[in-house]
């Protein structure tokens, strides 16, 4: 499994796709939770206001996306490691070459873990150096949150990430592909998942109370009780922090487990 | 223990028996050549073999051992399939990673298919032969007891298909066994020691070249014909002696070819010709695969 996850790092860092997300959560991460509230400090809603974005505030501003947005990038990057073996048809090479397909599975979910962390970790660097400057510049006092606080962020923020991107894994091995599963997942993620937040669940108790059980509602809910904004799409305190930790941890499991399960069974063709 | 042993392997897609009850053994050391037409279900049997499509009944077992356990089993299946950002060298390491293997054998198998030089290149830049020489290479990694190669001369052309027989002549003097599949008879048909036919997912026939060739025949054309095919009857017996044409196809040894001309000239015949014919294998192919 060593080997097949040594293997499976290579192929996602030699891939320029990985990193094309990796600059675009990145951008998109910097964009709205600094730059937009920095510029728009002064505008007519400001009660984000610049204080928003000093270091204090630094495990929620790193967090807030995966719910959403980030998660979005995250179950592509998931699609793209397991679909893309369907896609250029290289099950039956990796196969042949005599790995078990559930050592080649592990060993793509441990490289994807590692990935995610990467990702959930440079959103925490880039975030800090732009608070720091954005503090600097505007002569605040710079209070960083504590050690233990910013490791709880960091693993909120991977649980959430690795759940998506193993909700994209998922799909890619039941749909056998990479365009129908980022279709359905980013379809589900930003269209389906909101709508029942938005427009369903008031009017139905049922679906109000069926989507404490869904998985973006949990990460929201995760995130919020870190110190996320609640203006952040998909960020609102559903549940408890601890309910919500282990729904979305279960979904990962389960996600994972359904996974392998399925690439177990079925046939390479 | 056979390095491939088939028992009523049979694979079935809904209505559609792609694979029906096929039994076949290759012995050690020997090049097999698994022949079909298109669709006959060769590919689909090669993948049962290597355990990445389940049979829907029968066993298989690859040097002794279930299928899936591939250690010391290299393949091709249905043309190569690899990365196409990274290089022919990074795929060929990337591969080798998986198997075990240390990473200057990929050296040495791009020189066994002459892709040393175009190695740093990426996949997604090669050719379709160099594609398929690549998934050749892939197949010899781990230098295989047991090497499984689906069509492996798709695409290449006529140098390249030579230097693959070439190739897969010295893997098996080398003491490898093989399998080779192929529509193209002439193809296998100078390199197999045995072949299997597969037509509509049965396996026909199974039987060393020669003996599928049916021994050579003796093609002797004479005037009259009519009288020369009734001496030839009486001398060798009704069904040995076929009429085509203008001449005769006589199943008898090549070296009783002189005696057969003594004696129709005895009778007074006049023999104009006299030789050997052998029988294509791709003639019998095309006999075999059109019946039913
Ligand atoms: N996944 C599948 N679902 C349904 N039918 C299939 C599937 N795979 C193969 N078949 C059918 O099984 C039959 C055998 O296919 P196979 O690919 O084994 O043929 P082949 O002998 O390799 O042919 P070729 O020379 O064209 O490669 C074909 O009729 C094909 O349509
Ligand atoms: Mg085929």
């Amino acid at each position: 499994m060593w080997a097949s996850t040594l293997a499976e790092l290579t192929k996602l860092v030699r891939r320029p796709a990985n990193w094309l997300l990796l600059a675009v959560a990145l951008a998109l991460s910097l964009t709205f939770t600094y730059l937009v509230p920095y510029a728009g400090a002064d505008g007519p809603t400001a009660d984000r206001g610049v204080a928003s974005t000093f270091p204090d505030h630094l495990v929620g501003n790193s967090i807030g996306g995966w719910p959403v947005f980030a998660g979005a990038i995250a179950l592509i990057l998931g699609v793209l490691a397991a679909g893309g073996e369907y896609g250029w048809g290289t099950w039956k090479t990796v196969l042949t070459q005599g790995p078990s397909r559930l050592s080649v599975y592990t060993g793509k979910l441990a490289a994807i873990g590692l990935a995610i962390l990467v990702m959930v970790v440079t959103l925490f660097a880039a975030g800090a150096v732009t608070s720091a400057t954005i503090a600097a510049a505007e002569g605040a006092a710079m209070r960083w949150p504590s050690a233990g606080d910013l490791a709880v962020g960091v693993g909120a923020g991977w649980l959430i990430a690795m759940m998506w991107a193993m909700l994209g894994v998922v799909l890619a091995v039941g749909l056998r592909g990479v365009a129908m599963p980022i279709g359905l997942g980013l379809v589900w993620l930003m269209a389906v998942q909101n709508l029942l937040t938005a427009v369903a669940a008031p009017l139905l108790d049922w679906v109000a109370e069926a989507q404490k059980g869904l998985p973006g509602p949990n990460a929201g809910s995760l995130v919020a009780a870190l110190g996320s904004s609640p203006q952040t799409p998909g960020v609102a305190e559903l549940v408890g922090s601890g309910q919500a930790a282990a729904v979305v941890a279960a979904y990962l499991v389960v996600f994972g487990l359904f996974g392998g399960l399925m690439l177990r069974r079925r046939d390479i063709l | 223990m056979f390095p491939v042993e088939t028992r009523e392997l049979t694979k079935r897609y809904g209505e559609h028996l792609a694979v029906d009850r096929v039994s076949l053994t290759v012995k050690s050391g020997e090049i097999y050549g698994f022949l079909g037409p298109n669709g006959a279900g060769k590919t689909t049997t090669l993948r049962m073999l290597l355990g990445l499509i389940r049979p829907t009944s029968g066993t298989v077992r690859m040097l002794g051992q279930a299928p899936g356990r591939l250690g010391e089993i290299g393949a091709l299946i249905e043309g190569p399939a690899f990365y196409p950002y990274l290089s022919g060298r990074e795929n060929l390491r990337v591969l080798a990673r998986y198997a075990g293997i240390p990473a200057r054998r990929v050296e040495i198998v791009l020189e066994m298919v002459d892709l040393a030089e175009r190695g740093k290149d990426r996949y997604g830049t090669y050719s379709l032969g160099m594609k398929q020489r690549l998934g050749v290479a892939a197949a010899l990694l781990k230098d295989p007891r047991l090497l499984i190669l689906d069509e492996p001369t798709n695409g290449l052309d006529p140098a390249g298909m030579a230097d693959m027989r070439a190739l897969i002549r010295r893997l098996g003097a080398a003491g490898s066994t093989v399998v080779i599949s192929s529509h193209l008879l002439g193809e296998v048909q100078q390199i197999c020691d045995r072949v299997g036919v597969i037509s509509q997912g049965r396996l026909t026939i199974e039987s060393t070249a020669a003996d599928l060739r049916g021994g050579a025949r003796l093609r002797v054309v004479a005037d009259p014909i009519d009288a020369a095919a009734a001496r030839a009857r009486a001398l060798l017996g009704e069904d040995r002696v076929r009429v085509d044409g203008a001449g005769l196809d006589l199943d008898v040894p090549h070296d009783r070819a002189a005696w057969i001309n003594a004696e129709l000239v005895d009778a007074g015949i006049a023999v104009s010709e006299l030789g050997v014919r052998e029988r294509e294998l791709e003639d019998v192919f095309l006999e075999m695969t059109h019946v039913g």
